[in-house]
């Protein structure tokens, strides 16, 4: 178990090091788009001193490393800074984004685990015959759809056609739980692509572990088709699917800005979008810190899972 | 002619024996608008109450309240809400009186007395002329950059002061006749005397008062009884942000919003006499042009910049970058507008005299490079269709594409050839905003010192005929050699649902009766 633990803890380390170098990487690009947040302020009317006005309010006339300084010292008293735009709290912006995020985010994992499990177990089992076909090439079908398209045509079908569903969830803000049916669209785009990329993923991993020779040795010892299939398949088949669910919930939570956009749901992926449009770099890196937190803790709960159910498989750090 | 437009208009004050032409815009005595919006003729009785959701594009998280950081049109909407300025533009961008009942020069044109109406803020209190000077000086804040700092510019804050309590004796650094626009100017609210923060409870005079506001989400705001012209009709007022397009349409195809704001020509093609919703086109509300920057080659040389304006084919451009939805533009600025010098003749495509032109200039063979962005709708598809045309003409255009985000930056002083667009304002303010020796955003780089003596001509001319007569000059001579090739003039366009009534729509963006709730009502 130390073993375990020392590979914990190097993990770790390495992911606050991936975390630093995530948050340089982002303050050296933003630093290095045209324009800073004086002139997307400006807009449409870039006269020079007020540009300049600005400049210095914001105290951008500060050297780039001063002011990335500043930002690291208040982060490591927990402080996230203040947004360039509006001068409200950074902490503040990630809040208010971070529940319609968390909120879609496990609404999809909470469908997507049973779905997606289902799907691949129910071809797995009909291997070669016409459910493992229909649901392969469903998936394949629906995977090849781009969530926008799929937004689209789900919008003026189920939307604005049939009027089932409201087409996007404007003016209810973050009270989003108080208006479940405009979760309806926004969900099933998310989980189109997740669910057939898990599904396949399950069904490879327990058809291959079944036409596997440990398979057919325990079958030979009359152990039931069942528990060859659940016990000892599907186990085969959780590694991998395991660190493909931690990719779908990282994705997740990092803000999924095209269906942020398409169904008005102001989540992180939102606040990014305007953060870097109007080039408030402290948001930009509060959010560069959150999601590499993000990233790096996801990573390791899912090599964790991996190693307890393929411990074979090794995890190198 | 100011009259027939504003039939409640009453003449008075001083310049009464001075003519009829010279009184417009010097002496206006207001209840221009009491006679209510002419669109709506038609829409049947006025209703009370209701709510209404209107849905336009925002700036997230960061959105405020303070109506002098306006700088989207959301914010312009919300703050036209909430409240009111001195005055306010009509729809050919004439100033009229709002929160000013009246305006007076003196023989010089630099000091203007403004009396107030009887007005109160939502909370009860009168607005009087320490909370005007008190909002102009915060405008003017040295240390602060609002975008109205630069339209205020002509008065001379400390010298002016309250005469009474709602009089106000406004001291200018220089003759201005124009001084009307100055108070009708983007973001130049009223807001109360030492107020600073907005964004917990804004107070202000305006039609609606304040209820809630989550930034990037939601503002709600409650009729006010008490306004001065008459408490709206809708009881409720909620704008909503939806930044995309498709996001807004749908959300008003499925009945979420009652207005929708900001939408695609092909939009409102799709949905226009169907039935489902009603499409609103603002006419004459952007400007579409190209900028060549008149100090450098090639277009230092004015036979290059009338070659270009002939190589435009202007209705191709309307067509292919509007989608049609819009008018042909003459090389000037502000179709429509008061002192729009609208007896040019439409200048067409004509290849061969550019052609000759260019030769004249020693141009045969012209590279330049085309500056666009997706900044604005339409940019990109006008560059690609004035680089066919140009081509037509022997001239070979580069079209580079640049960071929507600082674009308005960087084509200011770089670059040769650039798209550009403009909303609408005053043809007095696009002069001196970008076309004089020291103007701030002068992307044509104009600078010539005799135009600027014919502004400010115009601006101490106190007799509206002659002064008419001197714009007119000053577009003569844009129109045959200056740096803007305006090819076109485009529809803002708005959807509404079909019970929503009384939307004006003789109102291009930003003047007065644009994104104006308190005279809409639901049937």
């Amino acid at each position: 178990m130390s073993g375990l633990r020392s590979f914990v803890a190097r993990r770790l380390l390495l992911g606050v090091a991936q975390t630093v170098a995530v948050v340089l990487l982002v303050f050296a690009l933003t630093e290095a788009l045209p324009g800073d947040a004086a002139v997307a302020l400006a807009g449409d009317q870039p006269d020079p001193a007020r540009i300049a006005a600005i400049r210095e309010a914001m105290q951008l006339d500060r050297p780039a490393y001063e002011r990335l300084a500043d930002w690291a010292a208040g982060l490591l008293h927990g402080d996230f800074g203040t947004s360039l735009a509006s001068g409200r709290p950074v902490s503040q912006y990630i809040a208010d984004g971070f529940g319609p995020t968390l909120l879609l985010a496990a609404l999809t994992v909470v469908l997507l685990v049973p779905l997606g499990f289902g799907l691949g177990v129910l071809a797995a089992q009909h291997a070669g015959r016409l459910i493992d076909r229909l649901v392969s090439s469903v998936t394949l079908a629906v995977y090849a759809v781009p969530e926008f398209a799929l937004g689209v045509l789900l919008v003026s079908v189920l939307a604005l056609q049939l009027g089932w569903l409201p087409p996007t969830a404007v003016g209810y803000g973050t009270d989003l739980l108080a208006h479940p049916a405009a979760l309806v669209l926004p969900v099933l785009v998310l989980l189109s692509r997740p669910v057939c990329s898990l599904a396949r993923l399950v069904r490879a991993g327990m058809v291959d572990a079944l036409a596997a020779p440990y398979a057919v040795h325990a079958r030979r010892y009359g152990i039931t088709g069942a528990r060859v299939r659940y016990a000892h398949a599907l186990t085969n088949a959780l590694a991998p699917a395991a660190q493909q669910l931690a990719r779908t919930v990282d994705w997740l939570l990092c803000g999924v800005i095209v269906v942020e956009a398409l169904f008005v749901i102001p989540g992180l992926g939102t606040v990014l979008l305007n953060a870097v449009a109007e080039r408030d770099v402290p948001v930009v890196q509060g959010l560069a810190v959150v999601f590499g937190v993000l990233t790096v803790v996801l990573n390791l709960g899912a090599d964790l899972v991996a190693h307890r159910f393929a411990p074979r498989a090794g995890v190198a750090a | 002619m100011h009259d027939e437009r504003f039939p409640g208009l009453r003449r008075r004050g001083f310049l009464a024996a001075t003519g009829a032409a010279s009184l417009g815009a010097l002496a206006l005595t207001g209840c221009g608008s009491s006679d209510g919006p002419a669109a709506s003729e038609g829409d049947g009785k006025p209703k009370r109450g209701g709510r209404l959701r209107a849905a336009f594009a925002g700036g997230g998280a960061s959105e405020t309240l303070d109506p002098h950081l306006a700088n989207l049109f959301v914010d312009a909407a919300r703050a036209k809400a909430l409240f009111d300025k001195l005055a306010d533009y009509g729809p050919d961008l004439a100033a009229e009186p709002r929160l000013a009942t009246k305006w007076e020069a003196n023989k010089t044109l630099d000091r203007w007395q403004v009396t107030l109406r009887e007005a109160t803020f939502h909370d009860g209190k009168p607005v009087t002329a320490a909370d005007v000077l008190y909002s102009y000086r915060r405008i003017a804040d040295p240390k602060q950059a609002f975008r109205a700092k630069a339209s205020l510019e002509p008065i001379d804050l400390d010298a002016s002061r309250a005469t009474g309590e709602r009089r106000i004796e406004f001291v200018l650094k220089r003759p201005t006749a124009e001084f009307p626009n100055v108070l009708a100017a983007f973001g130049a609210y009223i807001v109360p005397e030492n107020a600073s923060d907005f964004d917990k409870k804004p107070i202000g005079s305006g039609p609606f008062r304040f209820v809630s506001f989550t930034p990037g989400r939601s503002a709600v705001v409650r009729r006010y009884d008490d306004y001065w012209e008459g408490a709206p009709y809708l009881d409720e007022l909620e704008f909503v942000i939806a930044n995309e397009e498709s996001a807004r349409v749908n959300a008003l195809l499925g009945g979420q919003v009652e207005y929708a704001h900001e939408l695609n020509p092909t939009t409102a093609r799709a949905h226009e006499n169907q039935g489902q919703i009603e499409i609103v086109r603002l006419r004459n509300s952007a400007m579409q042009a190209f900028v060549m920057k008149t100090d450098r080659p090639p277009f230092d040389d004015k036979r290059v910049r009338q070659a270009f304006f002939l190589i435009a084919d202007r209705k191709e451009l309307v067509d292919g970058a509007l989608s049609g939805a819009g008018e042909v533009g003459n090389d000037l600025f502000g179709k429509g507008y008061e002192y729009y010098a609208d007896g040019l003749p439409q200048r067409e495509q004509d290849l061969d005299q550019a052609r000759t032109l260019l030769k004249q200039a020693g141009a045969e063979n012209l590279k330049v490079t085309l500056d666009t962005s997706a900044v604005a709708a339409g940019f990109t598809e006008a560059a690609s269709i004035f680089r066919d045309q140009a081509k037509k003409a022997g001239v070979t255009i580069e079209v580079k594409m640049g960071s929507k985000d600082s674009y308005w930056s960087d084509i200011l002083d770089s670059g040769t050839l650039a798209c550009y667009r403009s909303g609408a304002m005053p043809i007095e303010a696009h002069i001196s905003q970008r076309l004089l020796t020291d103007s701030t955003t002068n992307a044509t780089k104009w600078q010539y010192k005799d135009f600027d003596a014919l502004y400010q001509q115009a601006q101490s001319t106190r007799d509206k005929t002659e002064r008419a007569a001197v714009y007119e000059r000053m577009q003569r001579r844009l129109y045959t050699e200056g740096g803007f090739l305006v090819w076109g003039f485009a529809d803002w366009i708005l959807g509404t649902a079909r019970k929503v009534k009384g939307v004006e729509r003789d109102a291009p963006a930003n003047t007065l009766d644009w994104a104006r709730f308190d005279k809409v009502w639901i049937a």
